[in-house]
């Protein structure tokens, strides 16, 4: 039988935009660590972007003195990233496909980084309770076909 | 920590923006800035270079559908040219490449301009 062995790794950061190259760099290096070739690494790094970049704008409105807890966890066979705020919540997942037409005539900009998580990742799942604790998973599997 | 530069270079009708680095929430109100000061030089006619962009999340795509219609309205465009592998697969996995002409080469997308001056 094959030993499950759980590597968790946490961090806590200030809610701004100039932590996304940082954050991006740590989720890569671990991703690879995790035995995923570059392009999936840079997927997951994108993903974990996006969905910081939701929490510092959305739920923070971009107040740096909030903070964002990132928990990555992974086995040979699964990779989680769990994003945690404890702001006004929002529910991506609620959010339709954008159409990308609709977006053009009405100069939108927000939004299209929800469906780049669900297309990078294998699962996008949320969780909010505002002003106490909103979370999203995001989950990536190794090995096709597992999900 | 800012891994983001925009150069501007005018050819003539045209001008080229040439993105380097980082293009993310953090980094794209600058492009937005650049962007937006062509627009308001009347400059529609606008080609955005990415041979050194190395990363673009969706924050930097949102720049570019921020000014699309306003610029296609004034008969100019936003064409794209010389991306890497890596951030074409961002572009197209949200289907940018029905909306924006892309081009391997720079200069083929300023000859585009001028063929259809």
């Amino acid at each position: 039988m094959k030993r499950l062995k759980k590597n968790k790794v946490k961090i806590r950061f200030p809610s701004s935009t100039d932590n996304l190259e940082m954050i991006r760099d740590f989720v890569r290096k671990l991703s690879l660590k995790a035995g995923f070739k570059e392009e999936a690494a840079d997927h997951i790094a994108l993903a974990v972007d996006e969905a910081c970049t939701n929490v510092i704008k959305h739920a923070h409105k971009y107040n740096a003195r909030r903070m964002i807890d990132l928990n990555v966890q992974y086995t040979a066979e699964k990779f989680e990233v769990t994003i945690t705020d404890k702001g006004k919540g929002f529910d991506p997942a609620r959010m339709p496909k954008p159409d990308l037409d609709k977006y053009m005539h009405e100069a939108r900009k927000g939004g299209l980084g929800i469906h780049l998580m669900r297309t990078l990742m294998d699962e996008v799942n949320y969780t909010f309770n505002p002003g106490v604790k909103n979370q999203v998973v995001l989950v990536k599997y190794l090995k096709p076909g597992v999900a | 920590m800012s891994g983001f530069e925009v150069r501007r270079h005018d050819n003539g009708d045209v001008s080229i923006l040439h993105l380097k680095g980082f293009l993310d929430a953090h980094t794209a109100p600058q492009f937005e800035h650049a962007l937006q000061e062509l627009v308001s030089e009347n400059r529609v006619k606008i080609v955005v270079s990415m041979s050194d962009l190395d990363y673009i999340s969706s924050a930097g795509l949102g720049v570019f559908m921020g000014f699309i219609e306003e610029i296609r309205e004034k008969d100019g465009d936003i064409k794209l040219s010389s991306m890497s592998e890596k951030v074409f697969k961002v572009f197209d996995l949200l289907g940018f490449p029905s909306l924006y002409e892309i081009f391997d080469d720079e200069s083929v997308a300023l000859a585009r301009f001028n063929e259809t001056n």
